[in-house]
């Protein structure tokens, strides 16, 4: 079953991991993205995620739920985080399950970069000197266009 | 007739505008490039997001000639940056 949370509390990665594997599995990987202290050459001492909660528990779902089509198993457990979080701290954890490594490594590989790319979730960085700035972040794929610009015509003999 | 929609804001959109969520009244049959246009109209600060922003209505990446209905609750995503 796959399992999607965004939360304040802190990740519990041995619980993330429980969630996953069953006794066809012969593969099991945990994934954690971690608050690091640099960023782009300036020393970070922590990090803020804004997040739009509900939202994102909804688009996590869908983004573990398209994970697991090529997995062929749903046993994946994500988890996002967010509030105030120090260094070190564990912002995001992928918990993937499956007879063999390599869908496994392909499931949690797909789940990080599409929370990358569309998990309505953001971060600002504190700086050593007291400055706090938002991370530059990424618009995800289709926003801000029209749909008529998406829409492929259908004509009686099938796509124009 | 006039629809009142929910509308709210996140990260630097926020912090620009000072306001996490605003209830905006807009004719029938307006879109989210009218809500888009009535905000900016406003002038500062509303004339910080942009033009083409990335919105989700009811939690659903939107395009922005999407037909509104009230009662949506309508989201400006700033570019996102999780993980």
């Amino acid at each position: 079953m796959v399992f999607a949370e965004v939360s304040s509390d802190p990740i519990d990665t041995a619980a993330l991991l429980a969630k996953v594997g069953s006794d066809e599995d012969g593969a099991a990987l945990l994934f954690i993205g971690v608050v690091r202290d640099h960023a782009e050459g300036r020393k970070v001492t922590g990090m803020r995620y804004d997040v739009y909660a509900e939202m994102a528990t909804e688009v996590l779902r869908e983004i573990a739920l398209e994970a697991s089509f090529p997995l062929g198993t749903d046993r994946i457990a994500v988890a996002h985080r967010f509030g105030e979080l120090k260094i070190g701290e564990i912002s995001v954890g992928i918990a993937v399950s499956s007879p063999h490594r390599a869908e496994a490594y392909e499931a949690s590989r797909f789940v990080i970069e599409e929370i990358k790319k569309r998990l309505p979730v953001w971060k600002k960085e504190h700086y050593v000197d007291g400055v706090s700035e938002w991370v530059e972040g990424t618009i995800p794929p289709g926003a801000g266009l029209e749909g008529s610009t998406h829409v492929v015509p259908l004509t009686d003999e099938g796509l124009a | 007739m006039s629809i009142a929609v929910r509308t709210l804001f996140f990260a630097a959109y926020r912090d620009r505008l000072g306001v996490s969520e605003l209830s905006i009244d807009l004719p029938s049959g307006s879109t989210v490039a009218d809500l888009v246009n009535e905000l900016r109209g406003r002038g500062a600060p509303f004339d910080m997001l942009p033009e083409k922003p990335a919105v989700a209505i009811n939690h659903t990446y939107s395009f922005l000639d999407e037909p509104l209905t009230a009662g949506d609750e309508v989201a400006f995503i700033p570019p996102v940056a999780g993980g």
